[in-house]
């Protein structure tokens, strides 16, 4: 029994233990999560070549986790996540050009300024339907880039930021050029991250989002603070892509405007969804598929790759994300029974 | 000063043209398309290569590039869309977004990255001298073309029986059905019109716009502004947010250039935050 389950059911002493029991083996680690964990670290020593690439797929499985967090959780629709990717990049990178080179410091404070942003604008998704809610997570990363652009003595404007240079990590691991030191670090974010957001999803507040999610009107009629809950995982989802963006930042030593592009707030949709939405591994899962046909795509028709993730959009949208799933589910079903609920 | 405000009111007809198929699916029929844009690209690069290549009259351009965005529209809802009509607004914005990307990939693919040149008739060139502004004659083509349209569409919509089908199947399908209308037809051949449209308006607006393969996405959050700031459930409150969108940012581009579009975002934000059913919404919406 982890600690998770020791807080669901301190918090829900009275229930029956029918449904106490269900909550504890919703929580509990099963065998492939170990896995997966063991498969990532492994790559550090068994695919030292590519690991520029499994850097940047962390990192996306990182930002695919902090969508995940609002979308499959509290179900809020975003196309404007990159907003807090790009501020969280930024932040990071000016943090290190002004002389605070220490990556950890960078992370905290680009954490620290997405949460701002996402706390400051997650009132602003209390409101409205759907379309109300994608118009203004979009036009609010749409402003953040017509900013940056504009601000240029700040952030290098269309050139980029540049002259980002970065201590070595925890004052003793340098970057290095095969991305050992970057891929390394990524992960170890990405797991701690990854920790926290499992244990708070599976919390009572975790639960509470679900209602909220499956059915806003009954969540409130039960007692939930519907927009308390909305407004917290919304500021935590967005700390989480600053981080991600920081990580960004830090591992190429530069930042560009597209950060805040909506193409990028588009991918890391579709990553979640190719991965599957709403159980945490989704984002990892996403991310590796996602990568590895840019990889292959790329190679194959350097600048048409787009079109092929288009028709994987649209034969997944068509097939029904719910049978993939299933099919998923199917395969795994002595372990993952509970995960998806 | 004349100038500008001709100038936005060209612009913001020509976004309503292009918007307005999307007001309606969107807002009427509830289906978010973000793909709209694919549309207007079609009229676009119709007009710009049978002109280019076949010396087709610009004007007898403007109705095919209307029928041929039609064609594509009503294929597409028959084969793909209208199965997603009853599924989530994840699931429509994921799909359509796949199409934006595989358009502007195969536009790409098969016509090149260039932008599409179309050379307007020597009879809408020049410009005219109006209260004091001088005025494009191709700009005042656009406005009348276009107000034509509005005049159009807001009359079908409100006074023919086509019009008064549509609304009942918005309202109520099932309902609908029942009285006998033929809910698929009748949505199948709104979306054509819509469709059309934009790709007149493509056909249009590729002089002003400037048409490339990535126009879907470059104008798609423009269409998004005016269905979402119109209110999603009129075809007039659209087309005041198109003047108003299309002045603005013409203006805006003219007094301060640095602020750019910031100032256009930020509009849409706050009147969301103010009124989040749009400016001119009736109801909200279901």
């Amino acid at each position: 029994m982890t600690e998770a389950t020791m807080a669901v059911t301190t918090a829900q002493a009275p229930a029956a233990p029918a449904a106490r029991r269900l909550l504890i083996a919703s929580a509990r680690w099963r065998w492939w999560e170990f896995a997966v964990w063991i498969a990532a670290f492994a790559a550090i020593v068994l695919l030292p070549r590519q690991l520029l690439l499994l850097n940047e797929i962390a990192i996306l499985a990182l930002f695919a986790l902090s969508l995940d967090l609002i979308l499959g959780y509290a179900g809020i629709v975003s196309l404007g996540h990159a907003a807090f990717f790009g501020l969280g990049a930024y932040a990071a990178g000016l943090i290190a050009k002004f002389g605070y080179g220490d990556p950890l410091l960078g992370l905290l404070g680009a954490a620290g300024c997405a949460a701002v942003l996402g706390f400051a604008t997650s009132f602003l998704l209390l409101r409205g339907s759907d379309l109300t809610r994608l118009m203004v997570t979009l036009g609010i990363a749409l402003m953040l880039q017509e900013l940056a652009n504009r601000e240029s003595w700040l952030t290098g404007g269309a050139d980029g930021l540049q002259g980002v240079t970065m201590a070595p990590v925890l004052g003793r691991f340098d970057f290095d050029i095969f991305g050992r030191t970057a891929y390394v670090y990524s992960l170890c974010v990405l797991l701690v991250l990854f920790l926290l957001a499992r244990r708070v999803v599976h919390s009572p507040f975790g639960l509470s989002l679900r209602a909220v999610k499956l059915n806003p009107l009954r969540a409130r009629a039960v007692g939930i603070s519907v927009n308390v809950r909305l407004v917290a995982i919304y500021t935590m989802s967005a700390a989480y892509a600053g981080v991600a963006g920081a990580l960004s930042a830090q591992t190429t030593q530069y930042v560009s405007l597209d950060v805040f592009d909506f193409i990028r707030s588009a991918d890391v949709m579709l990553v979640l969804v190719l991965g599957g939405v709403g159980y945490l591994y989704g984002g990892i899962l996403g991310a590796l598929i996602f990568k590895a046909m840019q990889d292959y795509l790329s190679s194959v028709t350097a600048q048409y790759w787009q079109f092929w993730i288009g028709l994987v959009l649209v034969i997944l949208v068509l097939v029904g994300r719910d049978r993939i799933g299933a099919l998923f589910s199917r395969i795994t079903v002595p372990f993952s029974r509970g995960a998806r609920s | 000063m004349v100038t500008i405000l001709f100038d936005g009111i060209a612009y913001g007809m020509l976004l309503f043209i292009l918007a307005c198929g999307l007001s309606v699916t969107l807002g009427l029929m509830n289906f978010v398309n973000l793909a709209h844009g694919a549309f207007a690209l079609a009229g676009g690069y119709i007009t710009a290569n049978l002109m280019n290549r076949l010396g087709v009259s610009f004007f007898l351009c403007l109705p095919i590039a209307f029928l041929f965005s039609a064609a594509i529209g009503v294929l597409l809802e028959r084969t793909l869309y209208h199965r997603l009509y009853d599924r989530s607004h994840l699931d429509q914005v994921l799909f359509t977004i796949g199409i934006v990307f595989m358009t502007v990939s195969a536009v790409d693919y098969v016509m090149g990255s260039g932008a599409q040149m179309i050379n307007i008739p020597d009879a809408l060139r020049g410009r005219v001298e109006f209260l004091g502004g001088s005025i494009g004659v191709y700009r005042l083509f656009i406005i009348i073309i276009c107000g034509l349209l509005t005049i159009l569409l807001q009359l079908g919509l409100v006074r023919t029986r086509f019009g008064s089908r549509l609304r009942a199947a918005v309202d109520d399908p099932r309902v609908a059905r029942g009285l006998g209308i033929n809910v698929n037809l009748v949505f199948a051949v709104t979306f054509a019109i819509g469709s059309g449209l934009a790709g007149l308006g493509g056909a249009l607006g590729a002089e002003v716009l400037g048409m490339d393969p990535t126009f879907p996405v470059k104008f798609m959050i423009y269409f998004l502004i005016v269905v979402t700031v119109g209110g999603a459930s009129s075809v007039t409150g659209a087309f005041f947010a198109s003047l108003i969108l299309g002045i603005a940012d013409v203006a805006g581009k003219y007094y301060v250039p640095k602020a750019g579009a910031f100032i256009i975002y930020a509009i849409m934000v706050l009147v969301l935050i103010w009124r989040p059913q749009g400016l001119f919404a009736r109801s909200a919406t279901r």
